[in-house]
């Protein structure tokens, strides 16, 4: 079991993309990582050096304490997962989950008694024989965690190891994983550009953009609170309110609204300072009658979520015309659509971002570190 | 269907029949002649006879030739498979710019090395060498002419070979070779198969190069052997040569259909799931 630390870390490719940008990170021990972000952000590059199938450019990798950055893949004690799972087409499952014990050199007899043990585990048993052409995606899946899980290796690097099975399967697969992960302990590095896929599996999750970490933290930190608008938008099964707003004196003015301006955020915004106000659908209510510290709006779509609806209220006015806020409403009280309606943020759940960089308000400018404090008053 | 539509198609069919009819004739003599006591260049049914294979034990190079032309074909299939596959693994695999226009050019020169133009100075490169009488020195020309198309083939069938399979390997701490010989040339296999047969059936049926290289008639492999048959009145004997001629090719018949059966041939590639 090992603890991974990346210092500095710079992947440039031959062109001058930085994929990799100077990223300093740390993964526990038994941690299962999520590395979250758009496409193009540089996740599988970043993958794919700390397994060595990249030379990275700048920086240092340490698993378990020990640099590895120059080491070829094969001697790091690490299993990887890829996207299309690279079982072996010409090989029975058996052969591909004993492959890496072929190659230590493990007798025939040993190697092949190890992979039936570790098939049986993931519920293979019965298919040792196929090959991969022969199997299903989702076994695909597990034959390809067998192999990794048969060499014992420090560390799992996963490549979005989910992204081929349908939306079912896909669910069963998560829960599969993650208590496969919590039995074996093995630190995970998990690649997935799906949020909720992050927030449900991680012990603790990255947000990449463009080679660099936008927010490091457990799920529930990232979600509660996005060090960003960038992250805010990223984050969450539907998409958080982001409204222009403008500080004045105690209040803030937000479309077409006054609103009271979160004490904790008072010292650090200046009077008539542009800011982005932001609130989820979950975290607001909509209301009939006319409310103080409601947003007003014409209910112009309302989506059946299952339980419960996502409302988008048009809310008039801004130089851009129109704006939308969406809320959710409980089972049964789903608005007409043509009437008016008031959202109402839960106060304590408000986020303030400055409206120039991006970052919540309170925040060091331009710098790392955690951010000093958060948007609203508590 | 109107009566053109019915002219057109009958008009259609019996040309098609001509053609094959023009196609089928020459392979019909190769069945026939053999067995005809007096063949001549017509195709006709025969009087039956063995005598032709009789004559044939009795010429001193003709048994020996058909070894020798196995020997020259599977040397040949031996360099350019072995060759072929380490060097389309490596183009395939190692990015070095102008790379494309170095295959290109290699695959148009080729075309010289063992066409007629390049004959004289390959004679004399090969004097030089002290390759001259040496089925070394032939197989070295031919594997040479055929390379350049077998790197080309084979470096198609690597290509479409995913990366992840030899990514994978290498994270599991396999070495080049190992992956090599465990991962890429399994995948490719119907690739080598078909480059394989290929190099065979060119050597087989190449003249020019071993009838300009080799000196003695017992190193002489079957298609220059053929070209020495004739009657005393200098005549060419038609029965030895049709004999002959069928005995030549049944190999590499039984091969191309023995080969298909067991991988297919397949001239690009991709693999089949
Ligand atoms: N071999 C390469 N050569 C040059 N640039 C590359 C190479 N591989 C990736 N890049 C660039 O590096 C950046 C990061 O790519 P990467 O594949 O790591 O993104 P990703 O976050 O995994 O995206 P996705 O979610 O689409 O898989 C991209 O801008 C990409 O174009
Ligand atoms: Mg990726």
């Amino acid at each position: 079991m090992a603890d991974i630390e990346l210092r500095r870390l710079v992947k440039e490719y031959p062109g001058g993309v930085r994929a990799v940008d100077g990223l300093d990170l740390t993964i526990a021990d038994g941690e299962f990582f999520a590395l979250l972000g758009p496409s193009g952000c540089g996740k599988t590059t970043l993958l794919r050096s700390i397994a060595g199938l990249e030379t990275v450019t700048g920086g240092h990798i340490l698993i378990g304490g020990r640099d590895v950055t120059g080491l070829a893949p094969g001697a790091r004690d690490i299993a990887m997962v890829f996207q299309d799972y690279a079982l072996f087409p010409h090989m029975t499952v058996r052969d591909n989950i004993a492959y890496p014990l072929r190659i230590r050199k493990m007798g025939r007899p040993e190697r092949h008694a190890k992979a039936e043990e570790t098939a049986e585990g993931l519920s293979l048993g019965g298919l040792l024989d196929r090959r991969p052409g022969q199997l299903s995606g989702g076994q695909q899946q597990r034959a390809a965690l067998a192999r990794a899980v048969a060499c014992h290796p420090k560390v799992f690097l996963f490549d979005e190891p989910l992204s081929n099975l349908d939306a079912r399967l896909r669910l069963e697969a998560r829960t599969f994983l993650k208590r496969l992960q919590r039995d074996l302990g093995v630190t995970t590095v998990f690649v997935t550009h799906d949020q909720a896929e992050a927030l449900a599996m991680s012990d603790r999750m990255a947000v990449m953009d463009a080679g660099r970490i936008r927010q490091i933290g457990t799920p529930t930190e990232v979600f509660q609170r996005p060090a960003s608008t960038f992250v805010a938008s990223f984050i969450g099964s539907t998409p958080m309110n982001l409204l222009d707003a403008v500080a004045d004196r105690d209040t803030l003015r937000v479309a077409g609204t006054t609103l009271p301006l979160p004490a904790a955020a008072g010292p650090h915004v200046r009077d008539g300072e542009k800011l982005v106000f932001a609130a989820r659908p979950e975290y607001m209510t909509l209301h009939r009658e006319a409310e103080p510290t409601g947003i007003e709006g014409v209910v112009a779509i309302v989506e059946n979520m299952g339980v419960g609806s996502l409302v988008s209220l048009e809310v008039p006015g801004g130089a851009d015309g129109a704006r939308i806020v969406q809320v959710t409403v409980p089972e049964g009280q789903e608005p007409e659509i043509g009437s008016r309606g008031w959202a109402v943020a839960a106060p304590e759940r408000v986020l303030l971002y400055r409206h120039d960089d991006g970052e919540l308000v309170g925040s060091e400018r331009a710098g790392a570190g955690e951010p000093v404090l958060a948007g609203a008053g508590d | 269907m109107s009566p053109r539509e019915l002219v057109g198609r009958v008009g259609f069919y019996v040309l098609i029949a001509v053609i094959t009819a023009f196609m089928a004739l020459p392979v019909l003599w190769l069945l026939l002649a053999p067995f005809d006591r007096t063949p001549t260049l017509t195709t006709s049914l025969p009087e039956w006879t063995w005598q032709n294979f009789a004559g044939l034990l009795d010429n001193p190079y003709a048994l020996a030739s058909l070894g020798n032309s196995v020997l020259l074909a599977l040397g040949s299939m031996v360099v350019v498979t072995v060759l072929g596959a380490l060097a389309a693994y490596a183009l395939s695999r190692v990015r070095i710019p102008g790379r494309d226009g170095l295959l290109y050019a290699l695959l148009l020169l080729s075309s010289i090395v063992t066409g007629t133009a390049a004959m004289v100075p390959i004679f004399l490169l090969m004097f030089e060498l002290n390759l001259i009488d040496s089925q070394l020195g032939v197989v070295l020309v031919l594997s040479g002419g055929l390379l350049p198309a077998a790197i080309f083939i084979l470096k198609d069938f690597m290509d479409a070979t995913p990366r992840s399979y030899e990514e994978s390997a290498r994270v599991f701490g396999a070495g080049p070779l190992q992956i090599l010989r465990d991962i890429v040339l399994p995948v490719v296999r119907p690739g080598i198969a078909t480059i394989a047969v290929w190099t065979v059936v060119n050597v087989w049926g190449n003249f020019l190069t071993p009838f300009i290289l080799l000196r003695s008639p017992d190193k002489s492999p079957a298609a220059v052997v053929l070209y020495t048959f004739y009657t005393e009145g200098g005549q060419a004997d038609l029965g030895l040569i049709s004999a002959f001629s069928l005995l030549y090719s049944i190999p590499v018949v039984a091969m191309y259909v023995f080969v298909n059966r067991r991988y297919g041939f397949r001239f690009h590639g991709g693999i089949k799931r």
